[in-house]
């Protein structure tokens, strides 16, 4: 047993860990900054963010127009106080980015260029080319190597330990040589991500497994609206490989299978540019009348997405998903149709937070995808996820140098650590069932997509809790046939199975007990919002008996929910 | 059924070599990547590599396949010749086990350049610094290195030398000395300057041919090398 101790410890490298890690070490160089991660940084799921980053920066925008679009595109389940004290924050981090090298794309004049992107009222997207998320991650990366920032890279993290209410350790296994370490900080920063493949179709990366939720929740700390879960309207057929959003803000057209344009049927003002939820469900309906086409991939039906018209546009300014389209699919984007279909993109819930990043549990933090403060609501507007990264990330950051400086580490809980060790070795590798962890999750997979997906319904909603109970089953019964120390993934893909076994619970409860539809959250069976009930977040609590949902009203400032149409 | 055959060259925990073939159904597969997944699921849990984005862009699955160094998640199989694959470690890498590498020199290296922008004024944020898109374009074909390794694996004096920077940590090099917005240019050519710097590079060109994302080190350093001249030309006229 290894033990580490960092006075601000930061759980995953992507955008919002990176910047954390970068506030806490310009916060005070006399603060020791650990950040551990499964990965490598750079291979964090952020690099795969493309379209952009909504940020106020032109006088003819306003703070206040980016807080209603991003109240309006929640569907009114964001925070008011927290998103209009969010988008304030948010130019400044544009600019610090820009001084410390991203390639922001650029008007004739030198200054930051932006542009249009889905259910805005002003075009704020601001953006490097198609390659947002990975310009942002390559100059946080780099940035943070001018720092002594302590890299712990593919350490995976196990459990949350707390003890006395107060974080005490964090449990992980070095991928590299099996060593159980364990780490301590005075502070502990969740920057883990959302939860994406928990869904089979999906635009995530393989690893964004929703470690952090699980590990947060199982410790006691909350989660809130887990059951909002973002389609985007374009994954790419069939690798579900991110086609952005800015190719509709570009311009480009949805086309049905007779190459027929559909969205004015369904957003007869923004058309393909609504936002994602109302652009997924209007996808869905088309496929459903039979207007969706088929054939050529497997069992999955799919529109078009037409960009012949903006051909002129794709090499500057979509140059990624161009390149995308020729090497997976084979198809040239200047003079032929990119199939598309919604995939799982967007964890909205997350672990129960605030602007100010903080939890349930003094010196723990929470910032990025695996944070839910809520800004988000039902329904995150596109290019509204990057820059609550960088922006919270940075307030977590800062935060959790500020509470190390004045707090001790606690002595270590060796009961507990000695448990999680056991565990991991007596329990989880020499279970011996037969069961193929990967099988599990297969059919967990197959379980999301078919029963919580884009449309819901009371009778898939109590079957996908049953396929779960009979999946934990057989979780039980896992055999790992990979007994090595070394980078050994079987063991890591078990404890994510298990981690996505509990958040899909979660997730279908939620579900379950929201009888209305809001933003992503659809249910055929109660089609209309209920703000009377449910302008309420759900907070999930763990119990050795599943999860405890209660309900808390969502904080209106001075925009009173109004009916959503785009 | 239609198969592929996957011939994996494998090292256990504790350095023991072979090569182990896998038969993959070539339906249910459309990159190596898919076929690594596809043999680790269903027909060797054992098998360990590296992967995350499977779209090109986090850098992760680097490796030789077909015996030239590239990324299994944007390999197709429809564009593999025959029915056999070779897959192998990438090149110049320390194995930890199967096909994953140890990539911390590689990153060592990176951070030696400095890459990052250095600037005098480094802490006021108060607006962008203005970039023409002719200065834009100065440095933003170097800004899209993923640091998969690829360039290294192909790179000829990274297998007889070690400790020389190499192509993406030259590249970055130049990518922060042609932005307008920095001002490190001195410190990065003292370092790009020194025994185990550019004077190594042979301008064979693999890197660049190998680059999955069409960055051009070799240029690159041919650009250091032109500005260190300008610098010794200063130095001179300096002395005088």
């Amino acid at each position: 047993m290894e033990k580490i101790r960092e006075d601000v410890l930061i759980l995953g490298g992507g955008m919002a860990g990176l910047r954390a890690a970068i506030a806490a070490a310009e916060y005070n160089p006399g603060v020791s900054v650990g950040l551990v991660s499964k990965l490598y940084p750079l291979r964090s799921h952020s690099v795969s963010a493309e379209g952009g980053t909504s940020a106020v920066l032109n006088p003819k925008d306003s703070f206040d127009l980016h807080a209603f679009d991003t109240i309006k595109g929640s569907d009114y389940l964001g925070d008011q106080d927290a998103i209009e004290e969010f988008v304030r924050l948010v130019p400044e981090q544009i600019y610090t980015t820009d001084h410390w090298g991203c390639p922001w794309s650029r008007n004739p004049d030198g200054t930051i260029s932006q542009r249009d992107f889905g259910a805005l009222s002003f075009p704020r997207a601001t953006f490097a080319a198609d390659k947002t998320g990975f310009h942002v991650m390559q100059t946080l990366f780099s940035r943070a190597l001018k720092y002594d920032i302590h890299f712990y890279n593919e350490y995976f993290a196990t459990k949350l330990i707390l003890a006395d209410g107060k974080p005490n350790a964090v449990t992980t296994i070095n991928l590299r040589n099996g060593e159980f370490t364990v780490f301590q900080g005075k502070s502990i920063i969740f920057a883990m991500g959302g939860a994406g493949r928990l869904y089979q179709f999906a635009t995530y990366a393989h690893s964004v497994t929703g470690d952090g939720d699980a590990i947060a929740y199982r410790a006691g700390i909350p989660l809130k609206d887990m059951e909002f879960i973002q389609f985007h309207p374009t994954g790419l057929v069939p690798s579900g490989i991110l086609i952005t959003e800015a190719a509709r803000a570009e311009g480009g057209y949805l086309l049905d299978k007779d190459g027929k344009r559909f969205m004015g049927t369904y957003a007869p003002h923004k058309f393909e540019t609504a936002s994602r939820d109302v652009v997924s469900r209007a996808i869905m309906w088309e496929i459903e009348a039979g207007r969706g086409a088929k054939g050529e991939y497997g069992d999955m039906d799919y529109v078009f997405l037409d960009l012949r018209h903006i051909a002129d546009k794709l090499d500057e300014r979509l140059p990624m998903i161009t390149d995308i389209a020729k090497k997976f699919n084979g198809i040239d984007a200047h003079n032929e149709l990119i199939p598309v279909h919604p995939a799982t993109h967007y964890t909205m819930g997350g672990i129960d937070s605030n602007v100010k990043t903080t939890t349930s549990i003094p010196g723990i933090y929470a910032a990025g995808e695996n944070a839910c403060v809520s800004i988000h609501g039902a329904n995150r507007l596109g290019s509204n996820s990057t820059n609550e990264c960088l922006a919270l990330g940075n307030v977590a950051g800062k935060a959790a140098a500020e509470y190390a400086v004045s707090h001790s580490f606690p002595e270590l809980d060796m009961k507990q650590i000695e448990e999680e060790e056991k565990h991991i070795w007596e329990d989880m590798l020499r279970r011996d069932g037969g069961e193929n962890v990967a099988k599990i999750r297969e059919d967990l997979r197959i379980n999301m997509d078919k029963n919580v997906g884009v449309f819901r319904t009371e009778a898939p909603l109590q079957n996908s809790l049953k396929n779960i109970a009979a999946l934990k089953e057989r979780y039980q019964k896992i055999t790992i046939e990979d007994k090595s120390s070394t980078f050994n993934l079987e063991l890591e893909w078990a404890f994510e199975v298990g981690f996505m076994l509990d958040l899909a619970e979660i997730i279908t409860l939620g579900a379950l007990q929201r009888k209305e539809s809001r933003g992503a959250h659809y249910r055929r069976d109660f089609p209309d919002r209920d703000d009377k009930n449910f302008m309420m977040h759900t907070i999930a609590t763990y119990s050795d008996n599943g999860p405890i949902l209660t309900y808390r009203p969502v904080v209106v400032t001075k925009w009173q929910p109004t009916v959503r149409s785009y | 059924m239609e198969e592929m055959v996957f011939e994996i060259k494998r090292t256990d925990e504790n350095g023991n070599m072979k090569t182990q073939s896998y038969n993959v159904p070539k339906d249910k597969v459309s990159t190596v990547l898919e076929a690594l997944l596809y043999i680790k699921e269903n027909l060797d849990h054992s098998l360990s590599f590296r992967y995350s984005c499977r779209m090109e862009i986090c850098g992760s699955c680097a490796m030789e396949i077909n015996g030239k160094p590239h990324m299994a998640c944007s390999t197709t199989t429809d564009s593999l010749k025959g029915q056999k694959v070779t897959v192998a470690p990438l090149k110049h890498f320390k194995v930890i086990r199967d096909l994953a590498v140890d990539i911390d020199g590689f990153l060592e290296k990176y951070r030696a350049v400095k890459p990052y922008v250095i600037r005098d004024d480094d802490g006021k944020y108060d607006s962008e610094i203005l970039q023409t898109p002719e200065q834009f374009h100065e440095y933003l074909d170097y800004s899209l290195c993923i640091k998969c390794g690829i360039c290294m694996a192909a790179c000829p004096i990274e297998g007889s030398d070690p400790n020389y920077l190499g192509p993406a940590p030259l590249a970055a090099a130049w990518r922060y000395i042609a932005d307008n917005r920095d001002q490190g240019k001195k410190y990065r050519l003292e370092i790009v300057s020194g025994e185990e710097g550019t004077s190594r590079c042979h301008f064979a060109g693999e890197c660049t041919e190998a680059c999955p994302k069409g960055v051009d080190p070799s240029f690159a350093i041919q650009k250091l090398r032109s500005s260190m001249v300008g610098l010794e030309f200063q130095r001179l006229f300096r002395r005088r």
